[in-house]
Formats: structure tokens, sequence, C-alpha cells
């Protein structure tokens, strides 16, 4: 048989484009093989009751079929998306190869983003009034502001673990220990020396950051894996004390009747001292939940400022400085086991600051408050932000927070999935979904370039294939 | 020692090593090593691979402490620092010794003026009140700064980044990297500067580059150079003193043209006659 002689000729684009195909198919094929295989001992069957309470076998290969169909479809969309931006990403070269400057005018995206800034500050500042106008009156907008302040107090929360784990790179899993001793700061200075929340809250940043210190010490010398454990256990720690020094603490049934905030000394009450009569106006509890909102919006504003102002000063760059090279810092001169306390206490001391806010807020508190989940959201609003990034940190929590509850309007799904589909049950399942294809989509978060602190001639945006991640 | 004063600044040496040793385990990397780094030289130490010339930068670095010895380093004015009792970040702090590392250690993720800033840090600490001046913005922080960042202008103009001043280090290309690296440590106002290997990857035009660069910061600044290289073309160009180590132990010490015809030295870099071991064995008395 006479075989073609071999061409050294660069097979043609059409051929490429036909081989590629195929390898897409096939691909996709053997997804949906795995798929198969995976339906068989999960889907294929169902054990039901028989008449005779036995259990019978029903099979459901139509199902398995339509699952297997889904992923074939999906794996062959998403092969051909991706190698469509291959190929569009081959013909331009990016920004952070290029030894040589390349054009730097800002993209769409870019350009858009420097409108975001105040376009989202003016909406978290006229929320309540949107909140009120929205839903039509001020008792039914009460809904809306409480999820706004659960929100901003993740925001801030965020910000805080941000200067330790997004700044300093130190990776602390029990960032909650700050929170709880910011709360229970402010409900025992309260209920039992009678101390305002004017003058508990500082008190409360302190003993957190205090506390910070005292964890701080011991982990100085622990790195990456180590470092996480161990604040990992002196979260629980905390909570465990809270739980069995009941003496102190109250125990597991925690502190009730704190003191709620006050106007600056004017109580939010419908007698004549009352806020309400104070200001002339008609009493309403909304206006406490509103105030408590501008106070979290704030503290929250103030931890920001104070972040972005520490990254501009020394010892902002000496974090960051850390978080890329420990052993090049020491060599500079840098004192790291210092640098890394501050950033520890600090962090802590913002963390303290909304704990205060918390028990404020709520009126009790409890150990239960301060479970491990709690610093687990946390971190993912600092991971999912992009780490170091402020404004990345708030969209996360907005989107952590907020999404959740979002998804319990689902109602819309009872029409596909029939009346007895209940959309709450799925609400969580969706939310991680989305989590999982989120860090697919930006594996470094939300906003993972790094803004330089200081700019000789032109801001440039630090790409973040650049930019360590830190490892403790 | 047969030539310890190889130069008339040996006299006053800014760096004496005395009867060094380090052992890691079993291993001995540094076996009892003494020599000194003369005011204003540039001090060459070499060796063939495995000779332990890293594991010295790291004993006068503050990165170990060695076994055994001791190791004085002396200001102009008189102080006198004894770096192995030093902690780490004190012998850059305090003693003013600088260092650059054989893998470029430069804070890839920061932009290169950035990385030049994190260099003062100690001085810009200061003039911030620890943070407090600093986070209120006063006037006496923001002159520091200033002076900061003019004094990495300055060093950007030396090493000719001026024009990437605002790109992050980590693009930049390796021997730009590696001279940022030196003009970083160089902002830390350093009485010693050494070099672990500045010339590796270099081609021979940056390699020319580089040794304009050391000489105009013995001759500007002042700064001392010890320098570890493998690359001769650079070590009996610019330097002034060289020590040899083989094996942990010092084999010769003097200037670059004693060094080039010392027997010693030759045959620890090219080995030797089988009729001269013999002759080597008979005169120690194996």
């Amino acid at each position: 048989m006479a075989t073609p002689a071999p061409t050294l000729a660069a097979p043609n684009a059409a051929d490429r484009a036909a081989t590629d195909m195929a390898a897409i198919v096939k691909d996709a094929a053997l997804f949906a093989l795995v798929t198969f295989g995976l339906c068989v001992p999960i889907v294929a069957f169902r054990t039901d009751l028989s008449q005779t309470s036995a259990l019978d076998l029903v099979p459901r290969w139509g199902l398995v079929a339509i699952l297997c169909g889904l992923v074939f479809v999906g794996r062959l969309a998403q092969r051909m998306i991706l190698a469509n931006r291959d190929a569009r990403r081959a013909l331009t070269p990016s920004p952070t190869q290029a030894t040589e400057a390349v054009d730097a005018t800002p993209n769409a995206s870019q350009k858009l983003s420097s409108y975001a800034l105040p376009a989202f500050l003016g909406v978290t500042l006229a929320f309540p009034l949107l909140a009120v106008l929205g839903t039509g009156g001020l008792g039914e907008s009460r809904y809306w502001i409480d999820l706004g302040i659960l929100i901003l107090t993740y925001v801030m929360l965020g910000w805080g673990l941000n200067i330790v784990v997004g700044l300093a790179g130190l990776l602390d899993l029990g960032y909650v220990a700050f929170y709880a001793v910011g709360a229970y700061s402010y409900a025992l200075l309260s209920t039992v020396f009678g101390l305002s929340f004017w003058i508990c809250l500082p008190l409360a940043g302190l003993f957190a950051g205090l506390w910070g210190m005292v964890l701080g010490f011991p982990v100085l010398r622990l790195r990456g894996d180590y470092l996480a454990i161990v604040t990992l256990a002196f979260g629980e720690i905390i909570r465990l004390v809270l739980i069995n020094w009941t003496d102190f603490s109250g125990g597991a049934a925690g502190i009730s009747s704190i003191p709620r905030a006050t106007f600056f000394g004017v109580p939010f009450t419908a007698d004549e001292d009352g806020f309400a009569a104070k200001f002339g106006l008609d009493f309403s509890p909304m206006h406490r939940v509103i105030f408590l909102y501008y106070l979290i919006l704030v503290l929250a504003l103030i931890t920001n400022g104070v972040t972005l102002r520490l990254r501009r000063l020394p010892i902002g760059r000496a974090w960051e400085a850390l978080r890329e090279d420990e052993i090049a810092c020491r060599s500079l001169g840098i004192n790291t086991t210092n640098t890394k306390l501050t950033a520890f206490a600090l962090g802590a001391m913002f963390g303290g600051f909304a704990g205060s806010f918390f028990a404020v807020r709520q009126g009790f508190v409890s150990p239960e408050s301060f479970n491990f989940l709690e610093s687990a959201i946390i971190l993912a609003i600092v991971v999912l932000g992009g780490m170091g990034s402020q404004i990345g940190v708030a969209v996360a929590a907005v989107a952590m927070v907020g999404g959740p509850e979002m998804l319990r309007n689902l109602g819309f799904l009872k029409a596909v999935f029939g009346d007895g589909f209940d959309p709450n049950e799925y609400r969580l399942l969706l939310f991680g979904l989305a989590m999982v294809i989120m860090m697919i989509w930006r594996p470094r978060g939300l906003i993972s370039e790094r803004a330089p602190s200081i700019v000789l001639k032109e801001r440039k945006r630090i790409s973040g294939s650049l930019v360590k991640e830190g490892h403790g | 020692m047969s030539s310890s004063f190889a130069s008339p600044r040996m006299a006053d040496p800014v760096l004496t090593v005395d009867h060094v040793t380090m052992r890691f385990g079993g291993l001995v990397a540094v076996n009892d090593l003494s020599f000194r780094v003369g005011r204003g030289d540039i001090t060459a130490l070499i060796g063939p691979n495995g000779a332990g010339k890293t594991t010295v930068f790291n004993c006068i670095t503050g990165f170990y402490k060695p076994t055994e010895g001791m190791m004085t380093l002396r200001h102009r004015d008189g102080a006198e620092f004894l770096l192995e009792q030093l902690p780490g970040y004190a012998v850059n702090r305090n003693a003013r010794v600088a260092r650059t590392f054989q893998n470029i250690r430069l804070f890839t993720g920061m932009t290169v003026l950035e990385n030049l800033l994190v260099a003062q840090h100690n001085p810009l600490m200061l003039a911030s009140g620890f943070t407090i001046a600093g986070l209120l913005g006063l006037p006496a922080y923001r002159r520091a700064e200033k002076a900061a960042v003019e004094r990495a202008k300055d060093w950007l103009e030396r090493i000719h980044l001026m024009h990437r001043a605002d790109d992050p280090a980590g693009a930049l290309p390796y021997g730009d990297q590696r001279r940022l690296e030196i003009a970083r440590a160089m902002c830390t106002d350093p009485v010693l500067l050494c070099l672990d290997e500045p010339a590796a990857g270099l081609n021979p035009r940056e390699s020319l580059l580089l040794n304009d660069l050391l000489r105009a910061i013995r001759d500007d600044h002042d700064t001392s150079v010890l320098l570890i290289e493998h690359d001769m073309s650079v070590v009996m160009e610019i330097s002034d003193h060289v020590v040899v180590l083989d094996y942990g132990t010092k084999i010769a010490d003097g200037t670059p043209t004693e060094i080039q015809s010392d027997q010693s030295v030759i045959a620890a870099y090219l080995g030797v006659e089988d009729d001269e071991v013999e002759q080597v064995e008979a005169e120690v008395g194996v």
C-alpha cells in the first residue's frame, strides 16, 4: 500500500481545528463515561418500599442518561470556550511577560472600577433610605437593614483579618477568638461595671489586641500548616474556656440583658428622655437599628481607612515584604518577630471592635456564636475577595453573607421542579456550587492584582501571579 | 599567614573572622577559619563547589550561629559588634552588614521602588514614630519618606533602572534583578556588603556593568565588599584581596596575583600530577 510521504510543512489551520475538535469530543465522551460510572451506584437505582414492605429497586436509567448528556454537553462547551480563549491569547502577549512597556491604557473593566468605588460607597450610605423606600415603611425595612448590618459586620471582620492573612501572609484560622474577646469584653464590662458602650468599645479593641499578642508570641516560630493549626486551636480554646468557666462568662447560657447602644448618651426609648422625643420624632424601634447600621458602617470605614493608610507606611510595607520573603526581610534588618506581632495585634484589635459591636447589637452573647465556622467564613471572605484587596473583601462579604439570604427567594424554581420542591433545602448546595465555580474561574480571588503602595510616575497594577501568598 | 597584610588597608580591618568553625552534626563545613576584610577593600572569597563559602556568609550575616569562633565588625567610629552574638536582624540594623543571595530574593510582587523602600525600613520606622506619627500624617514623616524616595531614585539611576521603577521586581530580567538586589542591600547603608555570587548568570556585558558598580560602591561609599564568586575574570579584575577555601579550610590568602601563582590553589582547582601527590605525601609524612 502506498503511504503518502510525510510532509514537513505545518498542518494547515483547518486540519488542526479538525484534530482539536476530535480531541474535544473524545474528552467530553470520557467525562460522560466517568459520570456514568459514578451514576451507576448512586443514581441508577432507587430503593422503594413495596406493598409487602420489602425493598424494591426502581431503575432510573432515564435520569442517568440525562445526567451523562448534561455532563457531555457541558464539557464540550467548556472546552470549546477555552480553546477559543487560548487561540485569542496566543495572538496577544500578556503584559506581565513583556520586558518592555506594552500599551497600558486602562481597559473597560478598569475604567469601570474607578466609578465602582464611589457608587459602592453611595449605595452603602443610602442603603437604609433605599430599604425604607423599597419596602414602603420603616418597620417593613427591618429585614433588609438587619441584613445590611450583618453584611457590614463581616466586611469589617474581613478587613481586620485581611491585615493578618492578606498583608502579612500569616494564615489565621482562629480569628473568631478575637471577635469573642471583644464581645465578652463589652458584655462583662457593661453588665458588671456598668460602663457605657463608648468607653467599652476602645477597651474591647485593646483587650482583643492584647490577646492577639498573647497568641502571637508562641506562634511566631511556626510557619504554614503549623501556624494554621495553632491558631485553630487557640480559637477553640477561647470558646471552650467561655463554655466551661461558668463563674466568669456564664457558661453555655452566655450573658444576657447587655445594655443597648445609646445615641451618644441618649437612649433609644419611648419615654421623654429618649431619642425620638429629643429629636421630635415618632418613636420607632427602627431608630436604633438604623443607628446601629451607621455605627458599623463607620467602624468598618475606620478599619478600611487605617488599613489603607498603614499599607503606605513602613510597617505596612514590611508586612507585605514579610509575605513575599521572610529571609530577605531579615537580611534587611527588619525585626520579623515584632512585625508579625503588630500584624496579629492590629488584626485582633479590629476583630475586638467588631465583637463589641456584635454584643451591643444582639444584647446577648454566648459561646455558640463564636465557633470555627465563623472563622472559616471570615477566612473564606478574605480568600474569595483576593488576599490583600480591600474592595475585593467587601464584595466577597456581600456575596458570602448576602448570597445565601438572596437564595431564599428561589420560589420560581417551584415552577420548574413542581410544587413538592422546597428551594430552601437547596440553598446552601447552590451556594457551595457557586463558590466552587468562583474558585475555578478566579483561583486567586475576585481581585488578585496588587496595587503598589507608592508610585513614582505611573500607577501599574501588579499581576497576581507575581504576588506571593505568604507561608507563615 | 604568608601575607596577612596584602593591602595597607588590612591594618584597619572592618571585619575580623577568628577561628570560626561550623559543624552540621558530623559534617565540618567550615574548619578553624580566620581572615580579615580590610576597610575599603573588595575581598573575594573563592573556592571549589562545597568549599563552605556560603556557610561562611551565613555565619557572618547572622543566618547561622557558628559552632566556635568569633567575628568582630568594627565601624570607623570605633564601635565593635560581635556578629555571632547578635540576633539575625540586628546584624543588618545595628552592625550594618548587608547581603545578597545566591538565588535572588527580591520581593517579586512589590515594585522596584517599593523594594528599595523596604530596605530603608528602620530609619523610616523611626521617622514615622513607630507608625503613630505616620498614621497622623505629621510633616516630619512625610519629609523622611521623600528623602527615602530620593535615595531610592539615586540608586535607580546608578543601576539604570529608573524607567522600571513602577514595575514589579519579579517582572525584571535576570541581570536587572541582580543589580536591584545589590542596590536594595546598599539602601540599608551598610559598612560591609556581602555578595553571594553576584555575577552568576550574567552575560559578559552585564558582568562589566557589575564590575563598575562594585568599584563605584567601594570608592564612593564607606562600604567594604566581601564577595563569593566563581567567575575568575570578575575576581581577578576587581578584588584587592582574595581568600581561598577548600573543604572548609583556608588554603591561601593574598592579592589576586599571589593567588594566581599559588600552588595549593592551583591544586585545589585543577588537581595535581600523580608524582606530586607522592612528593606531598612524603613531605606530610603519610
